[in-house]
C-alpha cells in the first residue's frame, strides 16, 4: 500500500520526467536527453515559483494587514485573491521611464541582472529526494557565490539612475550586503563541517540519517544565518537601502513599470529561495518525523518554506527599521566574532567527537544538541556583556542615547 | 535586555494577528463606500445645497465666483420677481473658496458635508437645480450652528460608530442590570 503510494507521480513527480525520458527511442542522443531533462526541471521550477510569486504577495499583504488590524486587499476577486494579478497587469501597463541624464544601457541591464542570481539559486533547492534540479557537489559554495552577485546590479541601478537617493540607497545596500555576507558564510561552514560535504543532497541526507536537524546541532549557527539572511534580503527590519522615510525608495527610485516589477519579483524570489535553503540546510528539507511516509516530500518542503516565509512576514510586521550604523556595528562587532567562535566550536566538536560519537547514535546527538544550545546561549549573552553593547547591557535614556556620553557632553558645555 | 524586548514585541504582534482573525478586535478600517465613517455636520465639504424657495435669482453668487462656475438663468415672474429656471454649479472647476456661500444675501446656497466628489464622467460634476435641491439633508453647519441643532432635533445626524457602540453597550448594560435587579430583588 505504502509502496504503491510512493511509486505514484503525486508522491514523486520526478517519476513523470523519468517515464517521459524512458519513452524516448533508444537511438536518441545523450545531449537530447540532458536537454529535455533540464527543460522539464525548469518547467517544474517555474510551476512552483511563478504561482508562489503571486501567492506570497497576497499572503504578506493579508498577514501584515491583520497584524495592523486592517482588512488588507479584499476587493479584487474573492478575499482579494486576484489583487496580485491586478497589480501585475497594472505594473506591466505602466510606462518605463529612463532618466535623461542616466546611463541608458546600465539602467536597463540592472533589473535583469538582479533577477538572474535570485532565480539561479533555485537550481540547488532540494524539493524531494529525486527533485533536485542540479545536485552540484559544490552546492553551498554555489549558493554563496551566486547569491552575492546581486550586490553588483543593485549598485548598477543606483549609479545609472543619476539620482542622489538612488546612489545613497545603492551604497547602503552594498555596505550592508557585503558585511552580512561574512557571518552568513561562516555560519554555513559549521554545518558543512558536520556534514563533511558541500553538496546540498549530502547535507540533507546526513541530517536524515542522524535523525536530528542541524538547527539543534548548530543553534547559534542557525540564529546567525537567520539574522544575516534577513539582512541580505533587505526587508523591513533591515531595509536601509530603500528606506522610504529617508531616501524615497533607495536604488529603485527612478524605476517604473516592468523594470521596477523585476526588482520587486526578484526580491520575493530571493526571499523564497533563502527560506527554502534555510529549511533544507537547517531543518532537514523533506524530513518530518511520523508524517514523511504519508505526505509527499515536496509538500513537506513547501510547507517548511512557507513557514519560514511567514516568519519573515511576521518580523516585518513587528520590527521597526534599524539605523545603518547600528546594523553595521551588529554585523562586525557582534555577529562576526560570534560566528567565528561558533565555527571553532563546530570544528572542535567534529574533530574531538569523531571516535566518541558515531553519527548513528541518536542519544549522543541529542546530548550534543543540548550542550550546543547551552553554549550558544552562554555565548550570546556573554558576548553582549563583554562588548558592552549600548542598549543591550548598558541602560539608555528614554530617547535611546547612551547616558554617559550625554552627561559628559553636558558637563563640557557647562564648563 | 538581551533581545527579550524583541521577543515580547513578536508575541504582541502574533496575538494581535490572532485576535484580528478571530474578530475579537475587528479591523478598524471602514469599507468605503459601503461603510462610511462619521463626518461632522460642521464639515465644509465638496458639494452644494440650494433652496429654491429662498433664492431670489439675484445672481450675487455668480458674480462673486472667481472662476465663473455658477450659472443662473432666470425669467420674469409675478410681482416683479425672478423665476429661477436653471441653477448650475460645475464642481469640477470650483475651488471651494466659499465666496458664493458667503455672498448670498438670503442664505439660499450652502455647502454640504459630503467629503467625496468623484465621478467617472466630467459631465456628472455639473450639478443642476434638482441635484442641488436633493442634498438639503447634508447641508453643512459651517458658520451656521443652528443647522446642526435642527438636524440633531430631527434625528438626521449620524453619530460616530464608536459613540454608537458605546451608547449601545451602555443601554445593554443598563437593561442587564435591570434584569438582574428584578431577579435578585425577591
Amino acid at each position: 500500500m505504502l509502496d504503491f503510494w510512493h511509486s505514484t507521480w503525486l508522491y514523486n513527480p520526478a517519476g513523470l520526467v523519468t517515464a517521459l525520458l524512458s519513452a524516448l527511442p533508444t537511438a536518441a542522443p545523450d545531449w537530447l536527453r540532458t536537454l529535455l531533462a533540464s527543460l522539464f526541471g525548469l518547467i517544474g521550477l517555474l510551476a512552483f515559483i511563478v504561482p508562489s510569486q503571486l501567492g506570497v504577495v497576497w499572503i504578506e499583504r493579508k498577514v501584515i494587514a491583520r497584524i495592523q488590524q486592517r482588512y488588507g486587499p479584499n476587493r479584487v476577486g474573492p478575499v482579494g485573491l486576484l489583487q496580485p494579478i491586478a497589480d501585475a497587469l497594472k505594473i506591466m501597463a505602466k510606462e518605463a521611464i529612463t532618466p535623461a541624464q542616466g546611463d541608458r544601457l546600465v539602467f536597463w541591464a540592472a533589473p535583469i541582472l538582479f533577477f538572474l542570481p535570485a532565480f539561479l539559486v533555485w537550481a540547488i533547492v532540494p524539493f524531494g529526494p529525486t527533485m533536485l534540479y542540479s545536485d552540484l557537489n559544490i552546492g553551498v559554495l554555489y549558493l554563496v557565490a551566486v547569491g552575492s552577485v546581486s550586490v553588483i546590479p543593485v549598485f548598477m541601478a543606483g549609479w545609472s539612475s543619476n539620482n542622489k537617493f538612488a546612489l545613497l540607497g545603492a551604497m547602503r545596500a552594498v555596505a550592508q550586503s557585503i558585511s552580512y555576507e561574512v557571518p552568513m558564510v561562516l555560519s554555513l561552514v559549521g554545518i558543512i563541517l558536520l556534514a563533511g560535504s558541500l553538496q546540498v543532497s549530502a547535507i540533507v541526507s546526513d541530517q536524515l540519517s542522524r535523525g536530528i536537524w542541524y538547527v539543534f546541532l548548530q543553534p547559534l549557527g542557525f540564529l546567525i544565518f537567520f539574522i544575516a539572511a534577513s539582512a541580505e534580503l533587505n526587508r523591513t527590519p533591515n531595509d536601509m537601502m530603500e528606506a522610504e522615510s529617508e531616501i524615497v525608495a533607495g536604488y529603485h527610485t527612478e524605476y517604473s513599470g516592468m523594470k521596477f516589477g523585476l526588482f520587486y519579483v526578484a526580491e520575493y524570489t530571493s526571499l523564497l529561495v533563502l527560506s527554502a535553503l534555510m529549511s533544507a540546510l537547517f531543518f532537514g528539507a523533506w524530513g518530518l518525523p511520523f508524517v514523511d511516509q504519508i505526505v509527499p516530500p515536496w509538500l513537506i518542503f513547501i510547507g517548511k518554506l512557507y513557514a519560514f516565509f511567514l516568519v519573515f512576514v511576521w518580523l516585518r510586521g513587528t520590527l521597526p527599521r534599524l539605523r545603518i550604523d547600528q546594523l553595521m556595528h551588529f554585523a562586525w562587532k557582534y555577529l562576526l566574532p560570534l560566528s567565528l567562535v561558533n565555527l571553532m566550536l563546530a570544528a572542535a566538536q567534529v574533530v574531538l567527537l569523531e571516535g566518541v560519537l558515531p553519527p548513528s547514535s541518536r542519544l549522543a546527538s541529542w546530548v550534543l544538541a543540548a550542550i550546543n544550545l547551552a553554549l550558544g546561549l552562554f555565548l550570546l549573552l556573554g558576548w553582549a556583556r563583554l562588548f558592552n553593547l549600548p542598549g543591550i547591557s548598558r541602560p539608555l535614556t528614554r530617547r535611546g542615547a547612551p547616558i554617559e556620553p550625554l552627561r559628559r557632553a553636558g558637563e563640557a558645555l557647562r564648563s | 535586555m538581551y533581545g527579550l524586548g524583541l521577543l515580547k514585541g513578536m508575541w504582541l504582534t502574533l496575538r494581535t494577528l490572532g485576535k484580528t482573525y478571530a474578530r475579537e478586535t475587528p479591523p478598524y478600517t471602514y469599507q468605503w463606500p459601503e461603510e462610511q465613517s462619521y463626518v461632522s455636520p460642521r464639515v465644509r465639504g465638496y458639494g452644494f445645497v440650494w433652496w429654491e424657495d429662498r433664492c431670489t435669482g439675484c445672481a450675487t453668487c455668480a458674480k462673486s465666483c472667481p472662476h465663473g462656475v455658477i450659472e443662473v438663468i432666470t425669467r420674469p415672474g409675478p410681482d416683479a420677481t425672478y423665476m429661477v429656471e436653471e441653477f448650475r454649479i460645475d464642481i469640477g472647476i470650483c475651488m471651494f473658496c466659499g465666496l458664493c456661500v458667503e455672498s448670498c444675501p438670503y442664505d439660499a446656497l450652502r455647502y454640504t458635508n459630503e467629503i467625496a466628489a468623484s465621478y467617472y464622467e466630467r459631465g456628472k460634476m455639473v450639478k443642476g437645480k434638482y441635484q442641488l435641491e436633493t442634498a438639503t439633508e447634508r447641508s453643512s453647519a459651517y458658520g451656521r450652528p443652528f443647522y446642526e441643532e435642527q438636524l440633531r432635533a430631527e434625528g438626521k445626524v449620524r453619530l460616530p460608530r464608536w459613540v454608537e457602540q458605546a451608547l449601545a453597550e451602555e443601554a445593554r448594560e443598563a437593561t442587564h442590570a435591570a434584569h438582574t435587579q428584578t431577579r435578585t430583588a425577591p
